[in-house]
């Protein structure tokens, strides 16, 4: 079975697309990596190969997780199945 | 351990090459053209240009000096010819590299001109090459070799697959005591406690704080914006990363999970506390990195890309690895190994790190990387502040 996306950490609300032209509306199939799960999910957004996709809802204002820890929080409230990048999540840093 | 032995060059000062370069090395802009002009006459030399060596002082002075003199004492490099505009600042670097035992000789371009320069310097170097072409390999111990490491071009793949496989390797290479190195000091922002937690004692992790919150003072200080299309990169962000705390989680896999770093050390500063991994304050560009770790004396160098980094350096063969499967296809004659079957879950970390051991192995032997072959020479060097 094909693994369309993989996620680090049981913890985190994102996982990592690893397939190429992946289009909004397909069922796809997730493998996290930490407890060797898999997982089902609906892209709401054509994600590129690369890019993250949103594994539960997540508001403005919360902390994005990934490698189970904080990597920058959601400037827009973002739903599930829709792709994650530069106009939704902003570092906190610098 | 016996299947990890490798077929290196043993020079003067015990260490070992995997290479066996005669450089011809320019203390400063000004003598680029004469080392080129002798590289040019004298096959199977290399000259090594570069931007600096004119009016720079204090620190970065010396980070100039020990960078210059690291190079030619990398035991990638058989002989040295060091070719300056002038002859005080032109002995300095051939008595630094002098120390190692090696063949080593300079020439001076003021009161002669660059032709009698060129000439002079091209007879030692021809002896030189003739000297250094009967050197023969032998067996060497894996605990006698120098890896460094650092990424590229990262995209989320290079967090998910390449750099767990430099971690891999380093997990299994650090109880041989092989010597390692990791850097890029912004690119652990976000990851940095992380980082420090890596530390074999807590004075060593407290010395990685202190440089880093050195390294953020710099970025503070004259940052415009958040750095974003700088610090990641565009094609970090066209990859798929977005944030600094995200891409540096994903670079810190390089050090693996069980590996503790036993020292930090400045810039182009060879390590000097025995076997073990090891921290350079670095910055995150490919080219300067690679540069400074070579000037340390690491001799193979294994860089995890995601979008595709070219990068290559003239001594320390740069060998690379992406997960990233358009990158495997479409940039293929980049990439020594393509890992990018764990995220198809046809092939476990495991025996991607035991892979990536198998090619450097083959790499130390004298099979060139593809960046070798494609002719990638970036030397970079790492200037501090504005010249006087």
């Amino acid at each position: 079975m094909a693994t369309h996306f993989i996620v680090h950490d049981k913890a985190d609300t994102v996982g990592v697309m690893v397939v190429e032209n992946a289009k909004a509306g397909q069922e796809l199939t997730g493998w996290i990596m930490e407890t060797n799960e898999t997982i089902a999910l609906k892209s709401l957004d054509a994600v590129p190969l690369g890019h993250k996709i949103a594994l539960r809802e997540i508001k403005t204002g919360d902390a994005i997780l990934k490698y189970g820890h904080d990597v920058g929080r959601a400037v827009a409230n973002i739903g599930r199945g829709h792709h994650v990048h530069v106009h939704n999540l902003k570092t906190k840093r610098w | 351990m016996g299947r990890y032995q490798f077929h290196g060059y043993r020079r003067e000062n015990g260490r070992v090459g995997i290479r066996n370069h005669v450089v011809i090395l320019p203390l400063d802009d000004l003598s680029n053209a004469a080392a080129e002009a002798v590289a040019n006459n004298i096959k199977g030399t290399l000259a090594l240009p570069h931007a600096y060596g004119r009016l720079q002082f204090g620190e970065d002075l010396d980070l100039f000096f020990r960078t210059l003199i690291g190079t030619g004492s990398n035991p990638n490099v058989a002989a040295c010819v060091v070719i300056g505009i002038e002859p005080g600042w032109t002995s300095r670097i051939v008595d630094g590299i002098a120390k190692t035992g090696k063949p080593v000789a300079g020439f001076a371009i003021e009161e002669h001109g660059d032709i009698n320069t060129i000439a002079s310097a091209a007879r030692k170097a021809q002896e030189f090459v003739q000297w250094a072409s009967e050197k023969q390999r032998e067996d060497c111990s894996i605990e006698e070799l120098f890896v460094s490491t650092k990424c590229g071009e990262s995209d989320t793949t290079s967090g998910l697959a390449s750099c767990p496989t430099v971690g891999n390797l380093i997990d299994k290479l650090d109880p041989l005591r092989v010597t390692t190195c990791f850097g890029e000091t912004s690119e652990l922002t976000g990851a940095e406690v992380a980082c420090a937690g890596r530390a074999a004692t807590k004075e060593v992790g407290d010395r990685f704080m202190q440089v880093f919150r050195a390294y953020q003072d710099v970025i503070e200080r004259h940052k415009t914006s958040d750095l974003s299309e700088s610090q990641p990169t565009k094609g970090n962000i066209a990859g798929g990363l977005t944030t600094i705390e995200e891409k540096a989680f994903g670079n810190l896999q390089k050090i693996g999970k069980k590996a503790k770093f036993i020292d930090v050390l400045k810039p182009a500063e060879a390590p000097a506390k025995g076997p073990g991994l090891y921290y350079m304050d670095t910055s995150s560009a490919a080219a300067e990195c690679i540069t400074l770790q070579a000037a340390a004396g690491f001799v193979v160098h294994l860089f995890p890309t995601g979008q595709g980094n070219v990068i290559g350096n003239p001594i320390e063969p740069v060998i690379k690895l992406t997960a990233n499967p358009k990158t495997a296809r479409t940039m293929s004659e980049h990439i020594d190994l393509d890992v990018s079957g764990i995220l198809r879950r046809e092939m476990t970390l495991d025996e991607a790190g035991d892979r990536l051991i198998e090619v450097m192995l083959r790499t130390c032997n004298g099979r060139l990387t593809c960046a070798e072959a494609l002719g990638h020479r970036e030397f970079v060097l790492t200037k501090l502040y504005q010249s006087a």
